[in-house]
């Protein structure tokens, strides 16, 4: 499979990328959103959680296993592509498309929380939202992200955040994750040739 | 450069018919769900252009394209201005003057999509949905799709097709992509149905059916096309039959895990028995099913994006 996920990973300057989150911190950030799930939605009983793919669905399976372990019952875990719902297609080549994995169970009545890596534009989410539109009819949708960048260009907000990152235009940050990229961290840096 | 269009599966490298294959493998679970519809070829336009009679291939497209929310304009040679002598060209022109972005056509002349492709009289993109005895190419994806769901894998597999090779752009369309997938396959035939020059294909031939069945992991039955058969190609229906025919007695010699396969629509009793047509090792139904992903996956792939997908990172065949 391919690591690229949109204009995130199009390149940092490695020499001038630093880390904003090391493993340690990504697993803490992780373990305190998974507890202020349970503490927002009173135990998570009607919680399906959908990863945005790729590094959103590799979260998402985390925060299952973690608020399985905490609560001692497992939160269904999906993942959900957006690729045909995202507003930017026309822009670029036809990108190939992820994995869409719906629990059994569907959406429809439940709480949907979609969980991605970095919140920037809003777009991705405006996608998903309307992708879960298609799917079902869920109770409610919340949101939570790793990183929240900035720069919203859409009324979006995330519920649960691992770390507000403020940032600049130029700037560029990518999450890595040992599932995906080996290790655990989060880059913050210049995009190469901006 | 990218390819704009899909005329031929001898065009495709394995990227960009894995890319096919997985994109039609995301795509299918649309089938499965309440609204069955995608946003993403919203305000496109494909146009069916259908020179020769069509179900199940126009059908499939045209479900494709409504899937992914295109507009569909059915455009049949029948009842309109083509059988006033209207040419090829001043229908691509119409076509072109409408604003089609994709045009789909199907042409009784091998080399018809071709010629709408390359001929400079349309922009769109030009998917071949089968120009005469040469090419078929979405059925051969439909068909890799159904063997990869089926068996796991086309790699490593072996394939006999087996009836009217020479007639059958299903099976020049299957040769070169199950060779480029890396399957082996044999065409078996009747001297007078394999094509001339039909050593120089990537598979191997045969004249008997009974000797190949035993090592095969799929048959796919083609169409004895009584429209093109002009001549004695056989003595008899009931000879060829009887030859050629896969019946209940001849699958028992495939292995266990072996499927049957006919790209429809069929003659019962011809080249297929009814109980084999039935039986739990056909994947007719299947194919039809899977036809609809993989004409959503090839449309969203020539369409969906500022510039195709296909064949990406090399000098396209066409401009």
């Amino acid at each position: 499979m391919t690591t690229q996920s949109g204009a995130r990973s199009a390149g940092l300057d490695p020499a001038a990328a630093r880390a904003v989150l090391d493993g340690p911190a990504v697993d803490r950030a992780l373990t305190r959103i998974a507890h202020e799930i349970l503490e927002r939605t009173g135990g998570a009983e009607d919680a399906v959680l959908l990863g945005i793919p790729t590094r959103g669905a590799v979260l998402g399976r985390r925060l299952g296993e973690l608020i399985s372990r905490f609560e001692g019952h497992a939160v269904p875990v999906g993942s959900l592509d957006v690729t045909m719902y995202r507003d930017d297609l026309r822009l670029k080549p036809a990108r190939p498309l992820r994995r869409t994995e719906i629990p059994t169970g569907g959406v429809d009545g439940r709480l949907v929380i979609l969980v991605d890596d970095v919140l920037f534009s809003g777009r991705t989410v405006r996608a998903a939202l309307d992708a879960l539109g298609d799917l079902g009819r869920p109770r409610a949708i919340q949101l939570a992200v790793l990183v929240d960048r900035g720069h919203r260009q859409l009324p979006i907000r995330a519920d649960y955040v691992g770390k507000n990152l403020p940032t600049s235009m130029r700037e560029a940050v990518e999450v890595h994750l040992s599932e995906t990229d080996g290790r655990d961290c989060v880059l913050l840096g210049i995009k190469a040739g901006a | 450069m990218a390819k704009r269009h899909l005329l031929s599966t001898a065009d495709l490298t394995v990227d960009d018919a894995n890319l096919i294959l997985d994109t039609a493998q995301e795509l299918a679970s649309v089938a499965g769900r309440a609204i069955k519809k995608l946003p993403t070829l919203r305000g496109r336009t494909v146009v069916n252009l259908f020179f020769e009679d069509s179900t199940r291939t126009r059908i499939s497209f045209e479900t494709a394209a409504k899937r992914l929310s295109a507009d569909v304009i059915n455009f049949s040679a029948k009842g309109s201005s083509v059988s006033k002598g209207e040419s090829l060209k001043d229908t691509a022109l119409t076509l072109e003057a409408m604003g089609a972005d994709a045009v789909v056509v199907r042409h009784w002349a091998s080399g018809g999509a071709h010629r709408l492709a390359n001929a400079g009289w349309i922009r769109s993109s030009v998917v071949n949905a089968g120009d005469g005895t040469h090419e078929h190419p979405t059925q051969a994806l439909l068909d890799a799709f159904t063997l990869r769901q089926r068996l796991g894998s086309v790699a490593g597999r072996h394939v006999a097709i087996v009836g009217d090779v020479l007639h059958s752009r299903v099976a020049r369309s299957n040769v070169h992509l199950l060779a480029t997938l890396g399957a082996e396959v044999t065409l078996v035939a009747p001297p007078t149905l394999l094509p001339l020059g039909v050593e120089h294909w990537p598979c191997a031939s045969s004249y008997e059916l009974d000797p190949i069945l035993p090592k095969c992991d799929a048959v796919m039955m083609l169409r004895v096309q009584r429209e093109r058969m002009n001549q004695a190609f056989f003595p008899t229906e009931r000879e060829y039959s009887r030859r050629y025919g896969l019946q209940a007695a001849r699958m028992a010699l495939l292995p266990q895990h072996a499927v049957v396969m006919h790209p429809g629509p069929m003659n019962r009793g011809l080249e297929i028995s009814a109980e084999v047509a039935d039986s739990v090792r056909s994947t007719v139904t299947e194919q039809v099913a899977n036809g609809v992903s993989v004409r959503m996956a090839v449309l969203y792939l020539l369409l969906g994006g500022a510039e195709s997908a296909i064949g990406n990172d090399e000098e396209g065949s066409a401009r």
